[in-house]
């Protein structure tokens, strides 16, 4: 049971350290700016101002089963927001209808809008193919193919329809260091990734998704079958790739949601209950639930 | 849209391939019917069913399907009644008895037996099984349906022995541990527990390999001659529905002739009862798997 | 005799029994092949596959019938493969649960079940009269490829349920497209399976005399086949037509060219069981 003073403490904690991270970093990133606060932010983008991702009124279901009510949620360019709750409560769920993979689920039905820039993704004319190429996707364990290191990332970019060797050889490189697998892995392309440790696989799955310039990426519990050493690198990788894409991660682990996310969803029993800047959520919440939830008094 | 086209298209492909099978037993049933149909425009049923010679091949000719069917009949039973013991013992010390590494040399080894070309076992047949048997059994001729009914049983073991013993292996052990612990042997527990329990898969098992040995062609065409005789007599020439089939086939038989379609008419009466015994058992395998399930 | 002794003794007698059951088979199978190595062994010679059928047993020799065999082999694959294939991978992968699938499943459990001299029954009068093909070498191969079709199919769709999901969702999750899923990734996982299952299929079909005889494969071809068109024989058939004759001398040429046979069926059998081994170790996820 963590107290509420205790958790505030950490959080600020975990605060400095984000700093000490960012500003060791700041060669890799493409642009930064610190705010007043301290806070490193990077706004590459004219329409940071814009929703990059935004639902109305989103209820799903599972033939019968009510999955999701009445969703409502706003989510910025470049921004990383955490979805939590305890199980079953739909994060997961809400999670793929940005990339369309409930599709691939017999009896599920969605109502409701849900947009990507600023176009609605159930529309008719949506090729899914491409929506996926725009929204990839980390699965919880990783999953990569029985190929080589090289073919792995490189898959998203033939079944595009992308032949050029050298392109994809420069892809397949640059994908790899911003996934920060690229030392450990140059020498040894061609031998098979399964042959990674876990948090290398992970890595690589990351650098796989990322090689085809998603604009979105969506992580489901990425770093919950690894090591607390790989999940932290999996969680400073996430706070690197904040300033070219926008992620939604849904975690079970509140601390790693409060180092890593700018925004914070607290979703119970298919409800969002309550959506804020992470800070507020984790420190003053509006909902008693929420704060429930966060001190551990249920989930 | 040229992306989804081509998905489309292939997936009619692949649909067109499963069709085939569908297809094919449309094709099966149309053809064995329509000759069959033709033939008893010339042949009256009753008579197909109820005489007592076949001998279409003879100036007198007679159509009645019994002396194929008891020939047919007479083997595969003798057949089921050398594999049953043999299969099914197997089966139980397989299943309640055997170590793990046994199981996994002695199956592939009685999967051997299910590999060897019909052919060669109609030669052992009659070039081994017969002679052997001619210096007990007195009486016995070249072709007779001993010989062929010995060997095929031999050859269909594994049928009973393998679906036999899955049906046993999968009783729950709970069920040999209740009867071990009351101080019954290993036997007694194989024979009153567990084979009453895994008595649908072994009917399974047995349905099967009986459907197996009426449609076996090779071995019977070899060794049990092609004398179509109503009889129960296992020491003399016989022949089956399978061996009438290839006899005709072997020969010289105009099409569209009466006789042509007798041999239509015979594999009709053939695929019916196949067809009713494979369904039967498929029935009753779908019956036990949600016993346990 | 205590309970406990009739128990005992019960039990062991039983072992006893189960022993020689086990063996039963594996000692006809070790006679037939002295049997056969006794008769035939000597009789393998170049001569031998090289030489035509004859009236003398003495010169007749398995030319025409291992060719025909070849050629049956090869054009019965052309057909049963890919039909195979794609019928599994349309019931793994597209099909939904529902009464088509179950529908087709009967279908495939009821052809496997079918004797193999009816597909001979259907070959002729479909393939040999309707569609004109004659007793020739297609109309022989169209029919044992129907008669291998379940086989293939169960194999490939055994092989393709044990690709794991998550492989085909990370696939569609970079945008791949269902065929481009299966044909870049299940197929590939699964090919161990389906190559192991092809492998059986070709050796149950070489062995196969009955279907082809009612189809109008010849007892006596004196000439090996130049086309699909033409006649031919296989080497069970040649073997059949041997054993039938009263003369010893093709008794024994039937022993050879059973060794000939056996030989090529174990051949393929064991490949398959080798190949299944080491796909199953390989398959690490």
């Amino acid at each position: 049971m963590v107290k509420h003073e205790e958790m505030t403490t950490t959080f600020n904690k975990m605060e400095e350290e984000k700093k000490i991270v960012s500003i060791s970093h700041k060669n890799g990133l493409e642009k930064t700016e610190e705010l007043s606060s301290g806070f490193p932010v990077s706004i590459p983008h004219k329409e940071s101002h814009m929703n990059k991702i935004h639902t109305k009124a989103v209820h799903c279901w599972y033939g019968d089963f009510h999955v999701l009510r009445d969703i409502n949620m706003e989510v910025k360019h470049n921004t990383v927001t955490a979805l939590i709750g305890p199980s079953g409560c739909g994060k997961s769920t809400y999670l793929r209808i940005f990339n369309r993979m409930n599709d691939l689920i017999e009896g599920f039905r969605l109502e409701g809008e849900v947009m990507i820039d600023n176009k609605d993704i159930f529309a008719k004319d949506i090729r899914i193919n491409e929506l996926r190429k725009k929204v990839g996707m980390v699965f919880q364990k990783p999953n990569p193919f029985p190929k080589s290191i090289f073919e792995n990332v490189a898959y998203g970019l033939r079944v595009n329809g992308v032949t050029h060797k050298k392109f994809i050889e420069e892809t397949v490189e640059r994908s790899l260091k911003q996934a920060a697998l690229w030392d450990e892995v140059k020498d040894k392309l061609s031998k098979n990734a399964l042959s990674l440790s876990g948090g290398q696989q992970q890595r690589l799955c990351i650098a796989r998704a990322i090689a085809i310039e998603p604009s979105v990426v969506l992580m489901d519990e990425p770093s919950s079958a690894l090591d607390p050493i790989s999940s932290a690198k999996i969680e400073e990788l996430i706070w690197e790739l904040k300033t070219k894409y926008t992620i939604l991660i849904v975690t079970h682990n509140m601390q790693q949601a409060a180092r890593v996310s700018d925004k914070t969803a607290f979703f119970y029993l298919g409800e969002l209950v309550e959506y804020d800047d992470t800070k507020t959520i984790f420190t003053n919440p509006k909902k008693e639930k929420t704060q429930n939830y966060i001190t551990g008094r249920f989930g | 849209m040229n992306a989804n086209i081509k998905e489309r298209i292939i997936e009619s492909i692949l649909f067109l391939c499963a069709a085939v099978c569908v297809l094919t037993t449309m094709g099966i049933v149309i053809i064995l019917l329509i000759q069959t149909v033709q033939f008893f425009s010339e042949v009256s049923i009753g008579d197909f069913l109820t005489d007592t010679q076949w001998t279409p091949l003879f100036a007198d000719k007679h159509f009645g399907i019994l002396p194929l069917v008891t020939g047919t009949l007479l083997i595969t039973f003798i057949a089921i009644a050398i594999a049953l013991p043999l299969g099914l013992s197997i089966a139980i010390y397989l299943s309640e008895y055997a170590s793990k590494e046994l199981r996994s040399v002695i199956k592939p080894m009685l999967e051997v037996l299910a590999a060897v070309p019909t052919v060669v076992y109609g030669y052992f047949a009659l070039t081994v099984v017969t002679p052997l048997l001619q210096l007990i059994i007195p009486g016995l001729a070249g072709f007779n349906a001993i010989s062929p009914g010995l060997v095929m049983g031999i050859m269909i073991v594994p049928f009973v022995s393998s679906l036999s013993e899955d049906a046993m292996y999968a009783v729950p052990n709970a069920m040999r541990e209740a009867s071990l612990a009351l101080g019954a042997s290993k036997f007694q527990t194989a024979v009153k527990v567990i084979v009453p329990a895994a008595s649908s898969g072994i009917l399974v098992s047995i349905i099967l390999a009986f459907s197996r040995a009426i449609g076996e062609t090779m071995i019977v065409a070899i060794a049990a001659g092609q004398q179509p005789r109503l009889t129960l007599d296992p020491r003399v020439p016989i022949e089956t529905i399978t061996t009438y089939i290839v006899q005709v086939s072997s020969g010289d038989v105009p099409h569209a002739s009466l006789e042509y379609r007798t041999i239509f008419a015979a594999g009709l009466t053939l695929f019916v009862i196949t067809f009713l015994l494979n369904n039967i058992s498929y029935f009753i395998k779908k019956k036990y798997r949600e016993q346990y399930e | 005799m205590s309970n406990e002794r009739k128990k005992h003794l019960q039990n062991n007698a039983f072992k006893i029994w189960a022993i020689f059951s086990t063996s039963v088979g594996m000692i006809m199978l070790a006679i037939l092949l002295i049997k056969i190595g006794m008769d035939g062994l000597h009789r393998i010679s170049l001569t031998f596959f090289t030489d035509l059928p004859s009236r003398r047993p003495e010169s007749a020799g398995i030319l025409t019938a291992w060719v025909g065999t070849l050629w049956i082999m090869v054009t019965t694959a052309l057909f049963a493969i890919p039909i195979g294939i794609g019928a599994g991978i349309y019931l793994e992968e597209y099909v939904k649960r529902g009464r088509w699938a179950s529908f087709l499943e009967i279908n495939i459990a009821n052809l496997a079940g079918v004797p193999s001299i009816i597909y001979g029954l259907l070959g002729l009068e479909l393939f040999v009269r309707v569609l004109h093909l004659g007793q020739s070498i297609l109309a022989g191969s169209l029919t044992l490829a129907l008669l291998i079709l379940p086989i293939v199919i169960v194999s490939t769709r055994e092989a393709i349920k044990t690709v794991p999901n998550t492989l085909r969702e990370a696939s569609y999750a970079l945008g791949a497209s269902k065929w481009q899923t299966i044909w870049l990734q299940v197929l590939p996982a699964a090919s161990g399976g389906i190559m192991t299952g092809i492998i059986l299929a070709l050796s149950r079909a070489i062995g196969e005399t009955a279907p082809l005889i009612v189809v109008g494969a010849l007892m006596y071809v004196p000439f090996t086949p130049k086309s699909v068109f033409d006649s031919f024989t296989v080497l069970p058939i040649q073997i059949y037509n041997w054993v039938t004759r009263p003369q010893a001398g093709f008794l024994i040429n039937a022993a050879a060219a059973i060794i000939v046979l056996m030989m090529i069926t174990f051949i393929m059998n064991g490949t398959a069981v080798f190949l299944r081994n080491r796909w199953q170790k390989n398959v690490r996820w």
